[in-house]
C-alpha cells in the first residue's frame, strides 16, 4: 500500500482517536476510583450530544463555545447522579451498580427516542467544510479541533491528578478509601466529584465531536463500546493507559478501514484487541495481578 | 481533659464489642489502652476516629461533644488516629502522602510541618519520591504516623504501631513515641504489647471483653499482679 494513502489514514485515525480516548478517559477515571463500570457513559454522552445540537440549533451556540456551559452542567448531573442515584441505591453491591447504571442507560436512551425520535440529527457550522491541507494529508479543521481538544483536556485532567489536593485525594481514595477518611477526606463526595469529573469529559468530548459527527437517541453505543475497548486495552483504570488506547484503536480503525473496507474498519479494533490481551491480559498500562 | 469518653458502647448490628467504656486523656499526656485480640481496641478506635457510630454513651474532645461526628469533622478538630495496618496510599510518593495528611487541617504550614517530619523521619526524606506502596513495613508505619503528624495532632491514636515490625524496630518504634511526647500531642497508644506500651505511657488501661478491667498509673499497673498473671504469665 502507498504512503501517500497510508499516511493520510493514520492521522485521521488520530485525530478520531483522541475523541475516543477522552470518552474513555471518563470511564477508566470513574472505574479506577470508584470500582464500577458506568454502563450509563455512552447514554450521557448522547444526552450531551443533544444538549449541544439544541444549544445550537435553538440558541445559535456553536458547540464549542458550549464547552463552557455544558462541562460544568454535566459536571453537576454526575455528581448528582452518583450523590442520590447510585450511592443510595448501590448499599455497597457491586451487582445492585452494574444494574443502576445499566437501567439508567435504558431509561435515558427511551426518553430521548420519545423526546427526540430516532431522527439522525446533525449541525452544519460554518467551518465544517474547511479542511488544512498538511501536504501529506488534507485533514478536516473539526477534525482538527476535536483531537487538540481533547489532548488539551487529558493533559489539564493529569496536571489536575498530579498536582492538586483534590486529584491527590482522588488518587488516595481509588486504593485506600479508609486511609482516606482518617485524613479528613469525604471519601462519599469525592466518589461524586470523580463521577462527575468523568461526566464532564463526555459533555467536552460531545461538544468537540457534534460538527463532524451526528446525533441520535442510540448514538451512545457507538462511542460506549470502543470506550469499553480502550479502558480495557489501556488498563482497567489507567488514564496514560486510555489515551494511548484511544489513539491506537483510532490508528488500527482508519488504516484497516483502507485495507477492508470502510464498513469493516472496526474488525481490525477486535482483532488487535483480542491479540494484545492473549499477550497482555491486564492491557498496556494494567497493574500485573496481586 | 482532653479527651472524656463516658459509657460508651458500640458494636456491629446486633453484636455489642464495646459495654459502657470510660476513658480519659490529658493535654500532653501519653496513655496506653491494652487488651487482647477481640478485646475491642479496635472498635473503641474506629469509635473514636469516626469511622463507626457508638451506639450509647458520649465523647468530648477538647471542650466539644463529638459523638457520632464524622470522620472530617473530627480530624479538623485535631483527633488523629494512626491506623493498625498502616492505610497507606499506595499509589502516592511520599511526599504527596505526607502533603495530604494536612488535607482537613493545618494545611497554610504545610511547608513546614513537612519539614518537621522530614527532620524527625530522616528516611522519609531520602524516600520522599518513591511510592508509599513500595516503602517497607517500618518505612511505611513512619509515613503513617508522619502523615498523621502533618494535621498538627492535639491527640494522637496509635493504633497497634508494632504490629509486624521486627524486635528491633517495635524497640525504635518506642522510643519514637518518647520523641514524640516531647513535641507536644496527647499520644493514645493502643496495643498488645504491654510492658513496652506501660514503660512509654504515663497512664494505661486494660480492656477485657468490651470493658475496662483495669486503670490506673502504668508504674502501678505493671506490678499489678493480674495484669502480670493475664498478660505476661508470671
Amino acid at each position: 500500500m502507498a504512503w501517500d494513502l497510508l499516511l493520510p489514514a493514520v492521522l485521521d485515525g488520530l485525530t478520531n482517536g483522541a475523541v475516543y480516548a477522552l470518552v474513555a478517559l471518563g470511564l477508566t477515571l470513574i472505574y479506577g476510583v470508584l470500582h464500577i463500570i458506568n454502563f450509563a457513559h455512552g447514554s450521557l454522552l448522547m444526552l450531551a450530544l443533544y444538549a449541544a445540537y439544541f444549544l445550537y440549533s435553538l440558541l445559535g451556540i456553536s458547540p464549542y463555545a458550549a464547552l463552557p456551559i455544558l462541562m460544568p452542567a454535566f459536571f453537576a448531573l454526575g455528581y448528582g447522579v452518583q450523590r442520590w442515584i447510585v450511592a443510595p441505591a448501590s448499599h455497597g453491591r457491586e451487582q445492585n451498580v452494574l444494574m443502576i447504571t445499566l437501567g439508567l442507560a435504558i431509561v435515558l436512551d427511551n426518553l430521548a427516542l420519545y423526546a427526540f425520535t430516532s431522527t439522525t440529527r446533525s449541525i452544519d457550522l460554518p467551518l465544517a467544510g474547511e479542511s488544512i491541507d498538511f501536504g501529506v494529508a488534507v485533514i478536516g479543521v473539526p477534525k482538527l479541533i476535536a483531537c487538540a481538544g481533547a489532548l488539551l483536556l487529558a493533559g489539564a485532567l493529569w496536571l489536575m491528578l498530579a498536582r492538586t489536593d483534590l486529584g491527590r485525594a482522588i488518587r488516595a481514595v481509588a486504593r485506600e478509601p479508609e486511609g482516606a477518611r482518617l485524613v479528613g477526606i469525604r471519601v462519599e463526595r469525592i466518589y461524586a466529584i470523580t463521577f462527575g469529573i468523568g461526566t464532564a469529559c463526555v459533555a467536552a468530548s460531545a461538544c468537540l465531536l457534534l460538527p463532524s459527527f451526528y446525533v441520535t437517541p442510540q448514538v451512545g453505543y457507538a462511542f460506549v463500546l470502543i470506550a469499553f475497548t480502550t479502558v480495557v486495552l489501556g488498563g482497567m483504570g489507567s488514564l496514560p493507559g486510555a489515551l494511548l488506547a484511544g489513539l491506537l484503536l483510532g490508528v488500527i480503525e482508519a488504516v484497516s478501514g483502507l485495507y477492508l473496507g470502510e464498513s469493516l474498519g472496526q474488525l481490525g479494533i477486535y482483532a488487535v484487541f483480542i491479540l494484545i490481551l492473549l499477550f497482555r491480559p491486564t492491557g498496556l498500562f494494567g497493574a500485573r495481578a496481586a | 481533659m482532653l479527651l472524656e469518653v463516658e459509657g460508651l458502647s458500640a458494636g456491629y448490628g446486633a453484636l455489642a464489642v464495646l459495654r459502657g467504656i470510660d476513658l480519659s486523656v490529658e493535654p500532653g499526656e501519653v496513655v496506653a489502652v491494652l487488651g487482647a485480640n477481640g478485646a475491642g481496641k479496635t472498635t473503641l478506635n474506629r469509635v473514636l476516629s469516626g469511622l463507626l457510630r457508638p451506639t450509647a454513651g458520649r465523647v468530648r474532645f477538647a471542650g466539644e461533644d463529638i459523638t457520632g461526628a464524622d470522620p472530617a469533622a473530627i480530624v479538623a478538630r485535631g483527633l488523629i488516629h494512626v491506623p493498625e495496618g498502616r492505610r497507606i496510599f499506595p499509589d502516592l510518593s511520599v511526599r504527596e502522602t505526607l502533603e495530604l495528611g494536612s488535607y482537613r487541617r493545618a494545611r497554610n504550614r504545610r511547608a513546614s510541618n513537612l519539614e518537621r517530619v522530614f527532620t524527625l523521619f530522616p528516611r522519609l526524606r531520602e524516600r520522599a519520591r518513591q511510592a508509599g506502596g513500595t516503602l517497607s513495613g517500618g518505612e511505611q508505619q513512619m509515613l503513617a504516623i508522619g502523615r498523621g503528624l502533618m494535621a498538627e495532632p492535639l491527640l494522637l491514636i496509635l493504633d497497634e504501631p508494632s504490629l509486624g515490625l521486627s524486635p528491633l524496630l517495635v524497640e525504635e518504634m518506642f522510643a519514637l513515641i518518647a520523641t514524640l511526647r516531647a513535641a507536644g500531642p496527647a499520644i493514645l497508644i493502643v496495643e498488645q504489647n504491654v510492658v513496652q506500651s506501660l514503660l512509654a505511657a504515663t497512664r494505661g488501661y486494660v480492656l477485657e471483653n468490651g470493658t475496662m478491667a483495669l486503670a490506673g498509673d502504668a508504674a502501678a499497673l505493671l506490678d499489678d499482679p493480674d495484669l502480670r498473671k493475664t498478660y505476661l504469665g508470671l
